[in-house]
C-alpha cells in the first residue's frame, strides 16, 4: 500500500495518504515571509534550518503539511514555516493536534514544543498523545529553562537549578523526557542535538517514516537563560566520552576509538558503561530500536547523569510497530458502514417506537 | 389542578376526536370499573438498584406509542449504587400523560409506586391527599423502617389515611410468579420492577407488545432471564385484574387534538441533541468531529454518537476535558463540525480553548448540559447557572453566541440552529441545555428531510487579496463584509498556506501584531461580529394586552408556559416570551420590555438573565428564583406571576 515519494526516502507507509508535491521542493519552499524573532544565537534557528532543509526530501506537498504548536520560545515555529500551522494555547498542541491529525489522514502534522509546554503544563496531553499513537511528529526543544518568561527553571532543569523564582536552588528531581515517553507507551523515541544538522536530519528522517506518534527530544541552547546547558555534548573533547550515538544494529561503543561500551550487569539486569577489552567486547550490547519490549531502551536512558549529562545516548532509542490511532479510528468508521450501510438520516430518527398522527 | 380528574366513561365517548392512528390500547379482559381520565401524573420510587429509571422509561415508551401527550423527570442520585435503603439512595421517575397537550413534569403524582420506606418517605411530601400510593410492603421491615427513621409503621399508624393506599406485597408475588423459573430468590426478586410496570401497565391500559419486544432485545442472550421478566410482567397486569385491591382502572385518550399531523416518536433532550449534530453534519455536509470527556448529565450524548460511526462521525474520548475541546479544535480547523459536550466543570476548564476559538475565528459547539453548581455540585440535578459563565467565562473580551433550547425536543432545532450560527460566522457557540431537558422526554414529530435547513459552508479556494503590485495573496483574516466572518481555509487547499494563533493578529493579513490601534480594532471587529449575528425576533404571546411579561429562557419554558395558561384560565392577564438566543439578544428585545410596566424573569439560578437585561436595556426586571436542583412546578410559578401581576 505505500508509495513512493518524489525522491529521497522512497517508501513511506507513515505518509502513504498525503498527496505528494507537484514539483521538486527546496528549503526556499519551506520558509514563509514571516521576520524570525528568536533571540540571536538561540539554538531554535538552528532546528528550523535543519527542518525547513529536510522538508524537500519529504517531497509531501506543502499545503498538506501542518505545524501545530503551544506556547513558549519554540512554539512561535509555525510562523516560519511556509506550510499551514497553528500557534494554539500552553501545553495544548498534542490535543489540537491529535483531533486534526484523526480527523485527516491525508495530512503530515507536526508539533513543536518546549520542555515547559510538554511537560509541565502539557504533561497530560503528551503522554496520553504517545500511548494512543496518533499519526503526530512531536519536536520536544528541551532547553531547560523557561525562556519566554524570563528564566524560571523547567521540569527539566537539574536539582538545586539557581534562577528567579528559586534564588535558593530548585527542589523538583527533572523528568528525563525519553525515559517518560517510553513509560508513557511511546511507539517512537529519539533524542538529537540543535547544532548537529546531520544527527538531527536523520532523527527526522527517521521519525517521519515511522507510522504513528514519534516523539524528538531535541536539547536545544537558550544562550539567555541556560548558556551552555548542552556543552558536556557539544564541546569535541568532553563530547567523546558523554555522548553516546545508538545505531540500530550496532555496538553500542563510545569515546576515543570506542573505548567504551555498554554492557549487561549479569547480576542486577541493568546495563552499565565499562572499558572495552578483548574479553567483553563480545557482551557489548547491540542496539535493537526494534526491540517489542521498551525494557533496555528504557534501561539506556537512565544511563545519562541528569547533572553532567555524561553517558547521554542519542539517536533512535525505539522504533516499533504498532497500531495507530487514527488509521484505526478510520477502520472502525469503515466497519461501521459495511456492517450497518451507509447512515440514513431518516431511517435513524424513525428508529425505535412511533406513531403516526393524520390530519 | 393537582388531583385525578375523572370522568365516566359516557361523557368521554363523545368528545373522542377523530381521525389519529395511535398505539393499541391493551384494555383489561374483566368486567371492573373503567374510569376516563384526562390527564395523570405517576412517580415510581425506589432504591438506585430497583430499576425504577427503566420501570419509567418502559411506561414512558408504552405511554408514547399509544398517543398520549407525555413529559417525564428522572431524578436520581449521583451515586450509582447509593446505600440501600436509605433516604439518599431513593431514584425517581416521574411521567405526566394527558389526552391533551401538556408542558411539564407535573406538580405533585397522582400515583405513587413506592418500593420501599425510603421511597415512600422522600416522595410522600409531593403528593396531594386522595393520591393512590401503592406501596411494597415486603420492603417495610421493621429494620427497612428504622433505617429511614420511621419508629412505627407508617402502613399502620393511621398516617396515610387520606390517601388511597394499595399494599402490595411486590418481591413475595413476583418470586411466586419466577418458581418456575431456575433462579435464584435473589435473582427472581429483581423482576419485582416488571411486576409493579405490570400492575401499572393494566391500571392505565397500557400497550404491553412493545415492553415485551424489549424484554426480548435486552435480554437476547440470556433467554431465560428475558422469559422471567416477561413472566413477573405478566403476573403484575394478571394481579390488577384479578385482586380485589384494585377495582378501578383508567383510560386516558390519545391526545389527538394537540398533535399536527405526522411521524412522532418519544425523545430525550440528549437523544435529540445528538441526532441534531447529526442532522447538522449531513445538512453542512461536513463530517462530525466530537471531541468529549465523561461528565454527568452529557455523557449520553457522547455513547450515543459514537454508536452512528457509519454516518462517518468521530467520537474521541479525550483524556480530559480540555483535550476533549482542543481535538474538537483541530478537527475544526482541518474541516470537519468540531464539536464539544460537556457540563459546568467541563466549561471551566475549556475557557482558555474557547478563548483560542473566538480568536482563531473558527466554527466549534460548546455543549454545555447544566447541573447544579458550583464546583462539582449537583451532578445529577438542573440548574441554569451557567449562563454568565457562557457569556463571560473567558479571559479578555471573548464573546461567543448563546444558543438555548427549551424543551427536550428542541434539543434537535437548537443543535441545528449553533451549528448555523458557528459555520456562517466562523465562531465557538454555546449550546445551554440542563439535566432536566437532558433526561426528560416527550413527543416529537420527526422532522422530514427537506424541512432541515441548508447549512452548507464554502470553503477559502484562491486567493482573495490583491497587493498594492497587483499580485494575488491570501489574507486568512479579510473579512466578508457582511457577516465579518473570516475565509475557512482548510489544509490540503494549496496556495492558501498560512499559519494563525493566539496572539493578536494584523488585521486582514493576520500575522502577529502588537500594534495598538489594530488591537483596539480587532477587539471591535470580533464584538461587532458576534452583535451582528442574525437571530429571528423575539415573539411575544399577549392575547390580551396585559401591563406584566413574562420572559424566560431554556427549559423553564414548560413550567412557564403552564403557569401562564392557568393564570389566563383564571382571568388574568399576562404576556409571555421565551428567548432562545442568549447572545446576541432578538434585535426586538428592548422594544419589547418597553412594552411592558412590569417584566418578570423566572430562572433556576439566582438571576443571571435578570442581571443581563437590567444591564443592557436598564429595565427594572424581576427575578423570581429557584436553584433547588429541580425544575419550577407550574403552581407555585403561577402563584409568583400573580403577584407580580398584582404587586
Amino acid at each position: 500500500m505505500a508509495e513512493t515519494s518524489t525522491e529521497g526516502t522512497g517508501t513511506i507507509e507513515a505518509l502513504t495518504l498525503v498527496p505528494k508535491a507537484a514539483a521538486r521542493q527546496s528549503m526556499k519552499d519551506f520558509k514563509s515571509d514571516q521576520e524570525v524573532r528568536w533571540c540571536p544565537g538561540c539554538g531554535d534557528y538552528a532546528i528550523l534550518a535543519a527542518v525547513q532543509g529536510f522538508m524537500p526530501e519529504l517531497g509531501l506537498a506543502k499545503e498538506n503539511i501542518v505545524f501545530v504548536s503551544g506556547i513558549g520560545c519554540s512554539s512561535r515555529f509555525p510562523y516560519y514555516m511556509n506550510t499551514y500551522g497553528m500557534h494554539s494555547i500552553h501545553g495544548r498542541a498534542p490535543a489540537i493536534a491529535t483531533g486534526l491529525a484523526a480527523s485527516r489522514r491525508d495530512l503530515s502534522v507536526w508539533v513543536v514544543t518546549g520542555d515547559g509546554d510538554a511537560l509541565s503544563i502539557g504533561g497530560n496531553h503528551l503522554i496520553h498523545a504517545l500511548r494512543r499513537n496518533v499519526n503526530l511528529k512531536i519536536l520536544l526543544f528541551n532547553n531547560r529553562i523557561y525562556g519566554l518568561t524570563k528564566g524560571q527553571y523547567s521540569p527539566t532543569s537539574e536539582v538545586g537549578k539557581i534562577t528567579k523564582s528559586t534564588p535558593m536552588g530548585s527542589l523538583d528531581a527533572p523528568f528525563n523526557p525519553v525515559s517518560l515517553a517510553l513509560g508513557a507507551e511511546a511507539s517512537f523515541v529519539a533524542r538529537t542535538i540543535d547544532s548537529d544538522r546531520k544527527h538531527l536530519t536523520e532523527v527526522l528522517r527517521q521519525a517521519a517514516a515511522h507510522p504513528g506518534t514519534a516523539l524528538i527530544e531535541i536539547y536545544q541552547n537558550c544562550n539567555i537563560f541556560n548558556d551552555g546547558a548542552f556543552d558536556a555534548l557539544k564541546d569535541k573533547q568532553q563530547a567523546e566520552d558523554a555522548v553516546i550515538r545508538l545505531e540500530h544494529g550496532q555496538p553500542i561503543r563510545f569515546g576515543a576509538d570506542g573505548a567504551r561500551g555498554v554492557v549487561r550487569d549479569a547480576v542486577t539486569g541493568d546495563l552499565k558503561v565499562v572499558d572495552v577489552t578483548p574479553d567483553n567486547e563480545s557482551q557489548i550490547l547491540v542496539h535493537d530500536a526494534h526491540a517489542a519490549s521498551p525494557t533496555t531502551a528504557f534501561a539506556l536512558s537512565r544511563l545519562a547523569d541528569p547533572d553532567t549529562l555524561h553517558h547521554t545516548p542519542i539517536g533512535v532509542l525505539r522504533s516499533v510497530d504498532r497500531p495507530v490511532y487514527d488509521t484505526q479510528m478510520a477502520d472502525q468508521l469503515d466497519s461501521a458502514i459495511e456492517q450497518n450501510g451507509k447512515g440514513d438520516l431518516a431511517t435513524l430518527l424513525a428508529g425505535g417506537d412511533t406513531w403516526t398522527v393524520v390530519g | 389542578m393537582t388531583s385525578q380528574v375523572s370522568r365516566t366513561t359516557e361523557q368521554a365517548e363523545a368528545d373522542t376526536a377523530d381521525g389519529a392512528v395511535v398505539g393499541e390500547q391493551r384494555r383489561p379482559a374483566g368486567t371492573k370499573d373503567v374510569r376516563r381520565l384526562d390527564r395523570v401524573i405517576i412517580r415510581f420510587a425506589g432504591d438506585s438498584g430497583d430499576g425504577m429509571q427503566l420501570t419509567g422509561d418502559r411506561f414512558t415508551s408504552e405511554t408514547a406509542s399509544f398517543g398520549n401527550d407525555l413529559s417525564t423527570l428522572p431524578n436520581f442520585p449521583a451515586e450509582i449504587r447509593a446505600p440501600a435503603g436509605t433516604l439518599p439512595g431513593v431514584s425517581s421517575f416521574q411521567l405526566h400523560f394527558a389526552d391533551h397537550d401538556i408542558l411539564t413534569p407535573g406538580d405533585a403524582p397522582n400515583v405513587l409506586v413506592a418500593m420501599n420506606p425510603a421511597a415512600l418517605k422522600a416522595n410522600i411530601g409531593d403528593l396531594p391527599r386522595g393520591a393512590e400510593i401503592i406501596v411494597n410492603t415486603d420492603e417495610f421491615t421493621k429494620r427497612a423502617m428504622q433505617k429511614v427513621g420511621y419508629a412505627v409503621s407508617p402502613l399502620e399508624d393511621g398516617s396515610l389515611d387520606g390517601y388511597s393506599l394499595h399494599e402490595v406485597p411486590l418481591t413475595t408475588l413476583t418470586v411466586e410468579a419466577l418458581k418456575d423459573f431456575d433462579l435464584s430468590r435473589k435473582e427472581a426478586e429483581r423482576s419485582k420492577n416488571m411486576f409493579a410496570l405490570g400492575l401499572l401497565s393494566w391500571m392505565y391500559h397500557r400497550p404491553t407488545e412493545g415492553t415485551e419486544k424489549f424484554l426480548r432485545t435486552k435480554f437476547a442472550k440470556k433467554p431465560e432471564i428475558a422469559e422471567a421478566n416477561l413472566a413477573a410482567y405478566r403476573a403484575g397486569w394478571n394481579f390488577g385484574e384479578t385482586t380485589e385491591d384494585f377495582a378501578v382502572s383508567y383510560e386516558i385518550a390519545p391526545a389527538t387534538t394537540a398533535f399536527p399531523p405526522g411521524l412522532y416518536r418519544n425523545i430525550s433532550g440528549n437523544l435529540a441533541l445528538a441526532y441534531g449534530l447529526i442532522a447538522a453534519s449531513r445538512q453542512a455536509d461536513l463530517p462530525l468531529f466530537l471531541g468529549s470527556y465523561p461528565i454527568t448529565p452529557a455523557s449520553d450524548i457522547l455513547h450515543e454518537l459514537s454508536r452512528h460511526k457509519n454516518f462517518g462521525v468521530r467520537t474521541f474520548q479525550a483524556e480530559d476535558e480540555i483535550a476533549g475541546i482542543g481535538a474538537a479544535l483541530g478537527a475544526a480547523f482541518g474541516g470537519s463540525l468540531g464539536v464539544t459536550t460537556t457540563s459546568g466543570p467541563g466549561v471551566a476548564l475549556k475557557s482558555e480553548t474557547i478563548g483560542l476559538a473566538v480568536s482563531l475565528e473558527l466554527p466549534l459547539l460548546v455543549i454545555d448540559i447544566q447541573r447544579g453548581g458550583p464546583s462539582t455540585g449537583l451532578p445529577t440535578k438542573t440548574e441554569q447557572a451557567d449562563l454568565l459563565q457562557a457569556m463571560f467565562g473567558r479571559n479578555g473580551e471573548a464573546p461567543v453566541p448563546i444558543v438555548a433550547p427549551c424543551t427536550p425536543a428542541d434539543c434537535f432545532d437548537a443543535a441545528l440552529e449553533a451549528t448555523r450560527i458557528a459555520l456562517t460566522y466562523r465562531t465557538p457557540v454555546m449550546l445551554l441545555s440542563d439535566g432536566y431537558l437532558a433526561n426528560g422526554s416527550e413527543p416529537w414529530r420527526i422532522p422530514e428531510l427537506d424541512e432541515l435547513p441548508d447549512l452548507t459552508v464554502q470553503f477559502a479556494q484562491g486567493p482573495n487579496h490583491t497587493l498594492p503590485d497587483g499580485s494575488e495573496v491570501f489574507w486568512p483574516y479579510k473579512r466578508d463584509p457582511q457577516t465579518l466572518a473570516r475565509p475557512w481555509a482548510v489544509p490540503g487547499t494549496p496556495g492558501l498556506e498560512h499559519r494563525i494563533g493566539g496572539i493578536e493578529k494584523q488585521d486582514g493579513t493576520g500575522n502577529i501584531s502588537y500594534d495598538p490601534a489594530n488591537h483596539d480594532f480587532m477587539v471591535r471587529t470580533r464584538q461587532a461580529k458576534i452583535d451582528g449575528i442574525d437571530v429571528p425576533d423575539l415573539e411575544v404571546d399577549d392575547p390580551h394586552e396585559a401591563r406584566t411579561l413574562v420572559l424566560g429562557w431554556g427549559s423553564t419554558y414548560g413550567p412557564i408556559t403552564a403557569a401562564v395558561r392557568r393564570l389566563r384560565a383564571a382571568g388574568e392577564s399576562i404576556a409571555q416570551a421565551h428567548l432562545r438566543h442568549l447572545n446576541p439578544f432578538p434585535r426586538n428585545l428592548g422594544a419589547v420590555l418597553g412594552r411592558y410596566e412590569k417584566v418578570v424573569i423566572p430562572e433556576m439560578n439566582l438571576g443571571q438573565l435578570a442581571t443581563l437585561i437590567r444591564a443592557k436595556y436598564l429595565v427594572d426586571a424581576h427575578s423570581y428564583n429557584q436553584v433547588n436542583g429541580m425544575p419550577f412546578k407550574a403552581e407555585q410559578l403561577a402563584t409568583a406571576l400573580k403577584e407580580a401581576i398584582d404587586g
